[in-house]
């Protein structure tokens, strides 16, 4: 049993309706394959860096499914690059902390590890800069006492 | 002048020091790059979208590895550039 992911850029100009359908067709594939979708994922509507098939933004999406073999890859992919509302895809194998990233990130605990290393890195900074605030707040005190 | 006791240095002492670089996969123990993180990836990309050194970014090997198949992974989805002119 290997874990796979396979993302790709849907054309902006479909409907809601026509995107589900694009998903739905390949989500339908792999379950006929045999392989056990794991998970499937809506990235949504982004500017693409650099312009694909003259267009400027794309709806991304994520299917991670699970197969027996590698075989159902070259299936996948060639109903991919035949399929004209697909702008660009990409399969890639995951290896078990790519599976544990993902589970992780489905349960919200990435976004919170993030925040707390970013803590740490700006703790030391502010803590400096309330030691430097504090004595002259004391001195103003001091100054107003004496007048 | 000169013998003034509150001036010890004419300029920052700390100034020419450079702190030890590290590698923040390893400090902060993530395994797994996402490709689908442009903004992560961001921090070690120069401004034309190339991917930092590992003298520069501070990488260990293992992670400078992971670190470009992720950006590759990125450029070809179109979440990063492949060449960028102020990128930043």
């Amino acid at each position: 049993m290997k874990q796979f992911e396979v993302t790709f850029i849907v054309d902006p100009v479909l409907s809601g309706d026509e995107l589900k359908s694009t998903v739905g067709t390949y989500t339908d594939m792999l379950k006929n394959e045999g392989c056990k979708i794991v998970a499937i994922d809506e990235l949504g509507l982004r500017q693409l860096a650099y312009d694909i098939k003259k267009r400027s933004s794309g709806v991304y999406y994520t299917i991670e499914f699970q197969a027996e073999t590698g075989a159902i890859i070259a299936k996948l992919e060639l109903a991919l690059r035949r399929d004209e509302r697909i702008m660009r895809f990409l399969t890639i194998s995951l290896d078990k902390f790519g599976i544990k990233y993902n589970d992780d990130k489905r349960n919200g605990k990435i976004g919170k590890v993030k925040e707390k290393v970013k803590a740490k890195e700006e703790q030391p900074e502010a803590k400096e800069r309330k030691e430097t605030q504090a004595p002259v707040v004391e001195e103003n005190q001091v100054e107003s006492t004496e007048e | 002048m000169a013998s003034r006791d509150d001036i010890k240095f004419l300029s920052n002492p700390n100034l020419g020091q450079n702190r030890k670089k590290y590698c923040r996969f390893r400090k902060y123990g993530i395994k797994h790059i996402d490709y689908k993180d442009p903004d992560f990836l961001l921090q070690f990309i120069n401004e034309q979208g190339k991917i930092l050194p590992r003298r520069i970014s501070g990488n260990s090997l293992k992670y400078q590895r992971k670190m470009a198949t992720a950006i590759k992974r990125a450029r070809h989805l179109a979440m990063l550039p492949y060449v960028a002119d102020l990128l930043k």
